[in-house]
């Protein structure tokens, strides 16, 4: 089903926690709403579950205006972090709770439950109770109760963050799956940025009950349209550097405290075309920067922070700014050592400092 | 080894300490029994095992309805106060956990005070409630007034139990196509058992032990619970056999004291876990 938030906005109070907020969802699409705590995202998500009202605004599924419809009748499956389970019934009960109470026939209720069941290899613990069980076995029980009822919609409210690492691995990969196979329109809420990344086909993120970017992940990391998506996105996050952008012999120079450098041309002349002043923010991620001889900035190693595969160099520019590098494990310096750093300069990214918007791709 | 034995002696005085410091309680209590099952007693010395101060069981007393009748009345008075009590607390502490409406501050803080409020102040003036309702001398007028006097505690308690369920519960129960009314009555009452239980039982105590209600607010003998019956037996114009007083006392406490004995842990959650976290 396709879902469709116009301008929608929520107050509590004084306080703005979704702001006109328009959001375009395919059917099918696994849409992921990403932001830091309080960002508004789980207000948006409680918004398309029927349990808060918009302050305003619009909310559609499919051509089904829904912003007045009770939870109950807008056929909906939710997952929550905590499970939510019912601890008073078994796990059988559980599952069948929605279809009981659209009084579904006992026999047609009991397949519908084990075929779920043993989708989620469940299928066994039918008689216990949730506190007989693991989180892991919780979180797939909660799945299950919200795929039972054949839901239009599932809502995901950060159901993998009470889940230990490894698990949490398993379950992502897990829920893409079912979710590419139920081909079912998903809203999932994490402030997860792999999360995010990792599961879903668009991510809305938010700050401050806004939306700030609404794109596919690979966009995103590629090609953030403003400084807060660029520097919420990716893992370490990116480097800024203040900086000031010139042109000169028809090349767009980036230069900055103890590092100057020339802008690969069709970088530069987006660069030049967009500015509307010098200063700039220059931005590099820190898997985009190399050791290297001939670089064209000079560093100290501050802190070298081992990551397994590789090694996460926090170099001391000059000016005392400090700049992650994320090199392969086995590069040999030291901590207080002098070393060049190269940019991948097809990977840099330019902000306007004042406005935030990227000069690149606006 | 020495310190073990220094906490060990410790550990007697501080037993005997606390013997003595409940010593007048026991004392009472041995009185109370003793005296039921003797013809006379001494101070705490009694003579001559009888049972004859029992046999109101089965002669009754004189000008008083049949101890059974009475019997009932408390019965009927503690069940059905405590009945009353728990459904209506059970709503209201409900609405204020979880509802948002106008006055929802005020009404908390107007519970407690209630609460705190001497309910012998308002006896002259429930008696004129009820005399122009045409509910004096009726246990079901008693029974109210008990009812609305426990309340504000009840609600308390029983909001402070629907804090402790999470959201994210009954959210999933309206999800799931739950009415609020249904998802109260199928996902939240099952999980607060343990509150209404101690709150019932704490109803159910406080209904049998009343006095002053049904005494003040009733007259006639088939109206009698057993403690206005109680006061009865030491009547102002009458020579106490003091006999068949503490007989009909332990008579009147034994219900009491083996539904305790079932019932403490769950009347242990009112004040150990019951309110926690309780916010207005």
């Amino acid at each position: 089903m396709e879902v469709r938030l116009e301008r929608l906005s929520k107050h509590f109070g004084s306080v703005v926690a979704v702001d006109d907020l328009t959001l375009h969802i395919k059917s099918g699409e696994f849409v992921a709403l990403l932001g830091p705590s309080g960002c508004g995202k789980t207000t948006t998500l409680l918004m398309l579950a029927g349990i808060y009202r918009p302050t305003g605004g619009e909310i559609w599924f499919g051509d089904r205006l829904v912003n007045d419809v009770l939870p109950k009748d807008r056929n909906i499956g939710m997952v929550f972090q905590s499970y939510a389970l019912y601890p008073h019934m078994t796990v059988f009960e559980n599952i069948t709770f929605p279809l009981k109470l659209k009084k579904v026939p006992k026999e047609v209720m009991r397949e519908k439950a084990q075929r779920v069941a043993d989708m989620m290899q469940i299928g066994h613990l039918m008689d216990r109770r949730p506190a007989q069980l693991s989180g892991g076995q919780q979180q797939r029980v909660a799945l299950a109760r919200a795929l039972v009822k054949e839901p239009d919609i599932l809502l995901f409210d950060e159901p993998l963050s009470n889940l230990d690492a490894k698990l949490r691995l398993t379950m992502r990969g897990e829920i893409k799956r079912l979710q590419h196979d139920l081909d079912i329109t998903s809203i999932y809420v994490t402030h997860d940025q792999v999360e995010a990344m990792t599961m879903a086909d668009r991510i809305a993120v938010l700050r401050d009950g806004r939306l700030q970017a609404f794109a596919t992940p690979d966009e995103l990391y590629n090609r953030p349209r403003n400084l807060f998506v660029a520097g919420f996105i990716g893992s370490p996050p990116m480097n800024f550097l203040n900086a000031r952008l010139t042109a000169q012999n028809g090349q767009a120079i980036v230069e900055g405290n103890g590092f100057r450098i020339t802008l690969p041309e069709d970088l530069g002349r987006k660069a030049l075309s967009q500015a509307q002043r010098e200063e700039v923010i220059y931005g590099i991620r820190p898997e985009h920067i190399r050791l290297d001889p001939d670089g064209e900035v000079e560093a100290e190693i501050y802190v070298i922070e081992p990551l397994g595969r590789e090694d996460l160099l926090d170099c001391r520019l000059p000016d005392g700014t400090l700049l992650g590098v994320l090199v392969p494990s086995g590069h040999g310096v030291k901590i207080g050592e002098k070393v060049r750093l190269k940019f991948q300069l097809d990977h840099s990214q330019l902000f306007d400092p004042h406005t935030e918007q990227s000069l690149l791709w606006n | 080894m020495a310190e073990h034995a220094g906490s060990r002696i410790g550990q007697i005085i501080l037993g005997i300490i606390v013997l003595l410091l409940s010593m007048p309680l026991l004392v009472m209590y041995i009185w109370l029994v003793e005296s039921a099952f003797s013809q006379i007693t001494y101070g705490i010395i009694p003579q001559g095992f009888t049972l004859s101060n029992w046999r109101f069981l089965w002669e009754g007393f004189t000008n008083m309805p049949s101890i059974w009748r009475i019997t009932w009345n408390t019965l009927v008075f503690a069940v059905v106060v405590a009945t009353i009590e728990v459904f209506i607390a059970s709503l209201t502490g409900y609405a204020l956990s979880r509802m948002k409406f106008p006055g929802r501050r005020m009404f908390l803080s107007l519970t407690l005070v209630l609460h705190a409020f001497p309910a012998v102040t308002l006896l002259i003036a429930i008696f004129y409630v009820l005399l122009v309702l045409g509910l004096y001398d009726t246990l079901v007028g008693v029974i109210m007034v008990k009812a609305a006097l426990e309340l504000p505690l009840g609600v308390w308690i029983m909001k402070g139990f629907f804090d402790n369920i999470s959201w994210d519960m009954e959210m999933s129960a309206l999800i799931d196509g739950c009415s609020r009314l249904r998802t109260w009555w199928e996902i939240l009452l099952p999980n607060i058992r343990p509150g209404i239980a101690a709150l019932s039982i704490f109803a159910f105590l406080s209904g049998w032990s009343e006095f002053l209600l049904p005494y003040i607010y009733t007259s006639s003998f088939e109206n009698f619970t057993l403690s206005v019956l109680l006061r009865r037996l030491v009547g102002d114009f009458r020579f106490v056999d003091y006999g068949l007083l503490t007989a009909t006392g332990l008579y009147y406490m034994m219900p009491v004291l083996l539904f305790f004995i079932f019932t403490q842990e769950y009347l242990l959650n009112i004040y150990a876990g019951g309110t926690k976290g309780t916010t207005v």
